[in-house]
C-alpha cells in the first residue's frame, strides 16, 4: 500500500515553520540571557529600572533655553528644553540646507565654466570629509576666532559676527547654534546638490528641446518643466539627507550646544540610567526620523504622475 | 591658437549677459578667496604643530622600535591595493595621466614630509612595489584573478598580527593604536565584519518566512532611525552592561562593535536593493534546474546581486571612514582623537585651523581617491 502524503521531513512548508519556530527560540534565549545580565549588573551596580528619576531635579544649567528652564527645574523640563533645541536645529537646517543644495546642483550643470567648477569644488571637499571635522572646524577655527563682543566685525552693516555668534538687528544666534547650523547645512547641501544635479540629468533631453522651441527662456524651461519632473527623482533621496541632518544634529554636543542628544547624555552621566535614557532617546529620534518620512512622502504622492 | 582660446572664452564664460555678470562676481570672489588663503597659509598660520606632530597624527604612541612593522603592514596593503586595482582595470591601458599624478603626489609627500631618512627609504621602496605590482597585474591578470580573495582573507589576520603583535612577536596594547593607522584599521575591520550581517539581513528581508522578515525589518529600521552616535554610545556603555560581568571587552573592539552594528543595517539595504535587481528569470530557471532555495541564493542569487552594489558598498565604505571621527566623541585617539590631545599641548593652544585643516586633508585624500574608484567601478559594471 502507497501513502499519498510524503514523510513530514520531506515536507517543505514544515521545514519553514520549524526554522522560524528555531529563530524566533534563539532570539527569545538571546534576549533572556541579554536581559539576565543586564538585570544582575544593574544590580551590582545598585541601580534600579524605572523612570521615576525623571522628576528629580535636573541642578544643571543649560547655555540656551527657548523655554523658561532654571537648574531647579525636573530632568523632563531639561529634556524639554533639549528636545526643542534640536527642533531648532533640524527645521532651520532642513529650509537652508535645501536652498544651498539646489543652488549647488543647479549651478553643477551651469554652461559657465567657472560657475560650474566652483560648485564642483564645493561639492568635493565638503562631501569628502567627516561632518564631526568640519562642526569643530566651524566652532573652533571660525567662530571661537572672531573678536571679542565689542570689537565685532559687521557684514553690509547689519549682520554682525563675534564670539558671541551671529546677530542681526532683530535676531541673535550664539556661537554653537551657528557653528551647527552652518556644519549641517554645508555638509548636507553637498549631498543634496549631487542628488538635484542627478534629477536634473535624469530629465530627457527632449523635454528641454521642446519647451525651448516652444519659446520658453532657459530659467522658465528649468522651474516650469524640467525642475518638477526631476522632482520625483529627487524626493525620496531627499528625504534621507533630511533624516540624516536630523541624526547628525546629534553630533552638537563635540561643540556644546544643549540639543536633546546633549541633554540626555548629561543626565545619563549625572543619574547612571543608561537604559531608560537610551530608550527615551530611540524613542525621540524614532518619532522625528517618522514625521520626517511621513510628511516627505505626502510631498512625494503630489509630484508624482497620476496614473490609472 | 589664442583665437580658439578666445571662442573658448566667449562660449564658456562670456556667452549671455548674465554669464558675463557670473564670470566677473565669481572671479572676484575667486581672488578674493584665494587672497585671503595664501595670506594666511603664508604668514599667519604657524605649521610646526604639524611638523612636530606628524607621527603622532600617523601612528600616535606606537612604540617607535616597531615602526618597521607598521611599514610592512603598509607594504602589505598598498600591494593588494595596487594588484586589485591592476586585475579590475585590466583592460585599460596604463593611464598615462594617473601615473604622473600619482607619481607628483608620491614625490611631493617624499620631498616635503618632516620624515627622516629611514622613513623616505621605506616610503621610496614601498612606491616602487607598488608601481610594479600594479604592472605585473594589469600583464598577468588571469592568472591572478584567483588568488585575489584567498589573498585578502590572508592578509588581514597578518596585517593584524603585525600590528598587535602576540605568537612571537613583541604585543602592543590597543591603547597604543592610535592616529590614522586606528582609523583605516577600524574602518576596514568594521566594514569586513557588517559584510556577513548585512547578507544574512538583507536576505531575511526579503525573505518569504515572516518571522524571519519581521526581524530584520525591526532591526534595520531601528538603526537606521537613530544617530550613530547613539549607537557608539549603546557598544560602548551598554554593551558591557548586557555581557557577564567577568566579561571585559576592550575599548577598540567596542567601538568597532559599534560601527559593526549600524553599518549592518546600511549594508542591508544595499544589498537588498542588489537582490530586487536580479530577475526573476534566473531563480525560476535555477529551481527547475532542480536546486534547492539555499543553493539557488548560494550560488546564483548573491553573486550577481553583490557584484551589482560593489559601488555602493564603496560609497558606505567612504561613510564609515568619515564616521570613525565620531569615536573621538567616546575617547578613542584616532585622527580626530589624535587632534584633540596634540590641541591640548601648551605650545600649540589654538591651533585649530592648521590641525583641523591637515586632518581634513588626510581625510579628504582617502574619501577623494576612494570616490574615484566607486566612479571607475559604476563604469566599468554598466
Amino acid at each position: 500500500m502507497t501513502n499519498d502524503k510524503p514523510p513530514i521531513w520531506r515536507d517543505y512548508r514544515f521545514w519553514q515553520i520549524t526554522a522560524q519556530f528555531v529563530a524566533v527560540f534563539l532570539a527569545a534565549i538571546l534576549v533572556i540571557i541579554l536581559w539576565s545580565n543586564l538585570s544582575r549588573n544593574l544590580q551590582q551596580l545598585g541601580i534600579k529600572f524605572g523612570f521615576d528619576f525623571l522628576k528629580q531635579q535636573a541642578s544643571f544649567d543649560i547655555g540656551e533655553t527657548p523655554i523658561a528652564y532654571k537648574a531647579t527645574d525636573t530632568y523632563t523640563r531639561a529634556l524639554w528644553v533639549g528636545l526643542i533645541n534640536s527642533l531648532r536645529v533640524a527645521i532651520a537646517g532642513i529650509f537652508f540646507t535645501t536652498i544651498v543644495g539646489i543652488t549647488a546642483g543647479i549651478t553643477r550643470l551651469s554652461d559657465n565654466w567657472l560657475v560650474r567648477n566652483i560648485s564642483l569644488i564645493y561639492v568635493e571637499i565638503f562631501r569628502n570629509t567627516p561632518l564631526l571635522l568640519q562642526l569643530l572646524f566651524w566652532y573652533f577655527a571660525v567662530f571661537l576666532s572672531f573678536p571679542k563682543a565689542d570689537n565685532k566685525i559687521s557684514l553690509w552693516g547689519f549682520i554682525s559676527l563675534s564670539q558671541n555668534g551671529i546677530e542681526l538687528p532683530w535676531l541673535s544666534f550664539s556661537p554653537e547654534f551657528s557653528a551647527l547650523l552652518l556644519g549641517l547645512i554645508f555638509y548636507t547641501g553637498a549631498f543634496i546638490a549631487e542628488i538635484v544635479r542627478g534629477g536634473i540629468q535624469s530629465v530627457p533631453k527632449g523635454q528641454w528641446e521642446a519647451a525651448r522651441s516652444l519659446g520658453f527662456k532657459p530659467g522658465l524651461v528649468m522651474r516650469l518643466v524640467v525642475f518638477p519632473q526631476a522632482l520625483r527623482v529627487i524626493i525620496p533621496p531627499l528625504t534621507s539627507q533630511y533624516l540624516n541632518l536630523t541624526k547628525n544634529s546629534s553630533l552638537a554636543i563635540a561643540i556644546g550646544y544643549p540639543d536633546i542628544y546633549f541633554v540626555a547624555s548629561t543626565t545619563f552621566n549625572q543619574t547612571g540610567r543608561a537604559v531608560e535614557v537610551m530608550l527615551l532617546l530611540m524613542l525621540t529620534y524614532l518619532t522625528l526620523s517618522l514625521t520626517i518620512s511621513i510628511m516627505m512622502n505626502l510631498l512625494n504622492r503630489t509630484v508624482q504622475i497620476p496614473e490609472r | 591658437m589664442i583665437n580658439s582660446q578666445l571662442t573658448w572664452l566667449r562660449k564658456n564664460l562670456f556667452n549671455t549677459w548674465y554669464n558675463s555678470l557670473l564670470t566677473v562676481v565669481c572671479l572676484v570672489f575667486i581672488f578674493w578667496a584665494l587672497h585671503n588663503v595664501i595670506t594666511w597659509t603664508t604668514t599667519q598660520a604657524q605649521w610646526a604643530v604639524i611638523q612636530v606632530n606628524l607621527r603622532l597624527f600617523l601612528v600616535g604612541r606606537f612604540p617607535q622600535t616597531l615602526y618597521w612593522r607598521a611599514w610592512i603592514v603598509l607594504a602589505i596593503a598598498s600591494v593588494l591595493f595596487s594588484i586589485t586595482s591592476g586585475v579590475v582595470f585590466n583592460k585599460q591601458n596604463f593611464n598615462k595621466l594617473g601615473f604622473a599624478i600619482f607619481a607628483f603626489i608620491y614625490s611631493g609627500l617624499l620631498i616635503f614630509l618632516p620624515l627622516d631618512f629611514t622613513s623616505r627609504i621605506w616610503l621610496l621602496f614601498i612606491g616602487a612595489l607598488t608601481l610594479t605590482s600594479f604592472w605585473l597585474s594589469q600583464k598577468f591578470y588571469k592568472t591572478i584573478t584567483p588568488w585575489l580573495s584567498p589573498l585578502w582573507l590572508l592578509s588581514f589576520p597578518l596585517i593584524i598580527w603585525l600590528i598587535g603583535g602576540g605568537l612571537g612577536l613583541q604585543t602592543v596594547p590597543t591603547n597604543l593604536w592610535n592616529g590614522l593607522l586606528l582609523t583605516v584599521l577600524m574602518a576596514v575591520v568594521s566594514i569586513i565584519l557588517s559584510f556577513p550581517l548585512g547578507v544574512l539581513l538583507a536576505l531575511g528581508r526579503t525573505s518569504n518566512l515572516p518571522i524571519l522578515r519581521w526581524f530584520s525589518i525591526l532591526y534595520i529600521e531601528i538603526v537606521r532611525g537613530l544617530p550613530l552616535i547613539g549607537i557608539l554610545f549603546l557598544a560602548q556603555v551598554m554593551l558591557p552592561l548586557f555581557l557577564p560581568t567577568d566579561w571585559r571587552l576592550d575599548r577598540v573592539i567596542r567601538g568597532i562593535a559599534g560601527l559593526v552594528l549600524f553599518s549592518a543595517a546600511y549594508m542591508a539595504e544595499n544589498v537588498r536593493g542588489g537582490l530586487q535587481a536580479i530577475p526573476r528569470g534566473q531563480i525560476e530557471a535555477a529551481k527547475a534546474l532542480g536546486l534547492k532555495t539555499p543553493l539557488v541564493i548560494l550560488l546564483i542569487v548573491l553573486p550577481q546581486a553583490l557584484r551589482a552594489v560593489i559601488p555602493a558598498i564603496v560609497g558606505q565604505f567612504i561613510g564609515l571612514f568619515k564616521d570613525t571621527s565620531l569615536l573621538s566623541l567616546l575617547g578613542l585617539v584616532e585622527l580626530t582623537g589624535i587632534s584633540r590631545s596634540i590641541l591640548a599641548q601648551p605650545q600649540f593652544i589654538g591651533r585649530y585651523a592648521e590641525v583641523y585643516l591637515f586632518v581634513g586633508l588626510i581625510y579628504w585624500l582617502f574619501c577623494y581617491s576612494m570616490s574615484l574608484v566607486s566612479q571607475q567601478l559604476e563604469r566599468q559594471f554598466n
